[in-house]
């Protein structure tokens, strides 16, 4: 565990598949937290977590990641940094060297490697940072993918950077909005935090995004708990295979109508009744107070 | 006239093209007027994750080929060959390698001039 960062505790919402309540459940848990909270949104392909906690923005910035640009005069054709490049984003195709932008992942390593000095670093635009607070107490940052760009991770690292940067400063912990999913993006989002809340419902198909999920996070080792939405639907699949792993499941949501048409609204669950806030305070109180020690015997 | 090359299930003028450009098996590079042909394999380009097209791109330019039959080509290989100044026949699937060639040279072929894929 980085020293720098001790008190603040991370923690990231995650799912297997869309639509399982992921969003409401980080909101919730940024309205209730006890302590200064950062809520950050890293599904960027689809970020909505701004339309629960309607944050006011007082920062934005565009992010851009660096590319080569050629300058054939110098080039010489002698291929080093197309047989350097793994993602096949610069090529010398015939007499000509092409590059792809939309290909680059920004490493800097074709930049670094010609011997003619003939790339210099242009830019692709990955999207849009913001930063903001909501309700006066929680603070607020966000990562939106630019329509057409293909990918998440490089702009994710920057706002998880940035993340790093106020919790430096703030004391405060963080609530990660993770992408639904498995891929690269979903591991990429959690992979720096202390501990993975996984949201599922409990119907078969749920159970089996859910148990994607939990065995594409659990090679990293870090601890894992579950929550329930629409607790009540579908069958024993998920309960069963919780109790099999040693998964806590710190709580359930009801499933309601009340609660899936104030969802549709963008309405923050936990402010629903006072039922539903002590269900979501007791979850932050569990979660602020988990022992990360004993989270890993 | 120059070598052209097709994409190819196999090594021989009886194989089956192979539909796809960037995943192709490989290529058969034949000299349309003596038929004469060799066989390059595409199978590095094939267990790519990102950008086999282009790496096939290459390929075909390393080869000195100035025409590609196939069957689709998708926008980044096309660009690629297009910037190479390699023409490309698609929806040439379905037929053997020699029966490509054969219906090439007959001229019952256009020139693709948009990626179909
Ligand atoms: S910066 Fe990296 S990914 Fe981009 S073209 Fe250069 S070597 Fe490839
Ligand atoms: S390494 Fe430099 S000189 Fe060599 S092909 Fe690339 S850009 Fe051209």
């Amino acid at each position: 565990m980085d020293p720098k960062r001790k008190s603040n505790l991370i923690v990231s919402i995650a799912s297997g598949k869309g639509g399982t309540g992921k969003t409401t459940v980080s909101a919730s848990l940024a309205c209730v937290w006890k302590k200064p909270v950062l809520a950050v949104d890293l599904d960027v392909e689809e970020p909505n977590l701004h339309l629960f906690l309607n944050p006011e923005i007082s920062h934005q910035e565009k992010i851009y990641l660096e590319t080569p640009v050629v300058d054939e005069s110098k080039c010489t054709l002698c291929r080093m940094c197309s047989d350097l490049c793994q993602f096949q984003a610069i090529k010398v195709m015939g007499e000509t060297l092409l590059t792809f932008t939309e290909m680059c992942h920004g490493c800097g390593g074709c930049l670094a490697i010609c011997p003619e000095k003939a790339l210099s670093p242009g830019q692709r635009e990955l999207g849009i940072l913001s930063q903001g607070s909501s309700l006066g107490k929680i603070s607020f940052l966000m990562g939106s993918l630019r329509v057409g760009e293909a990918m998440s991770p490089p702009l994710m690292t920057i706002v998880k950077k940035r993340m790093m940067e106020i919790l430096g400063k703030e004391r405060a912990d963080a609530i990660i909005d993770a992408p639904p999913g498995v891929s690269c993006p979903a591991v990429c989002a959690v992979m720096d935090s202390d501990l993975i809340i996984l949201v599922t419902e409990p119907t078969p198909f749920g159970f089996h995004d859910f148990r994607l999920a939990w065995e594409s996070f659990s090679s990293m080792g870090k601890p894992m708990a579950v929550v329930i939405n629409r607790a009540g639907l579908g069958d024993s699949s998920v309960y069963r295979f919780c109790d099999e792993k040693k998964l806590p499941i710190l709580a359930s949501i009801p499933y309601d109508r009340n609660i899936a048409q104030a969802y549709s609204k963008g309405q923050v669950v936990a402010r629903l009744s006072p039922e539903l806030e002590h269900k979501f305070s007791d979850l932050a109180r569990e979660l602020q107070g988990y022992d990360r020690e004993a989270a890993y015997a | 006239m120059s070598r052209i090359a097709v994409t190819s299930e196999g090594p021989t003028l009886k194989d089956m093209v192979d539909p796809r450009f960037g995943r192709a098996g490989g290529f058969v590079l034949v000299d349309p007027e003596t038929m004469e042909h060799e066989y390059v394999d595409n199978g590095q380009s094939q267990a790519m994750a990102h950008g086999a097209g282009i790496q096939a791109a290459q390929v075909i330019a390393d080869s000195g080929a100035k025409v590609v039959l196939t069957g689709y080509v998708g926008p980044k290989a096309f660009q690629a060959l297009r910037a190479t100044g390699i023409k490309v026949v698609q929806n040439l699937d379905n037929m053997s390698v020699g029966e490509a060639v054969e219906k090439y040279k007959s001229g019952h072929v256009d020139y693709a001039s948009h990626p179909n894929k």
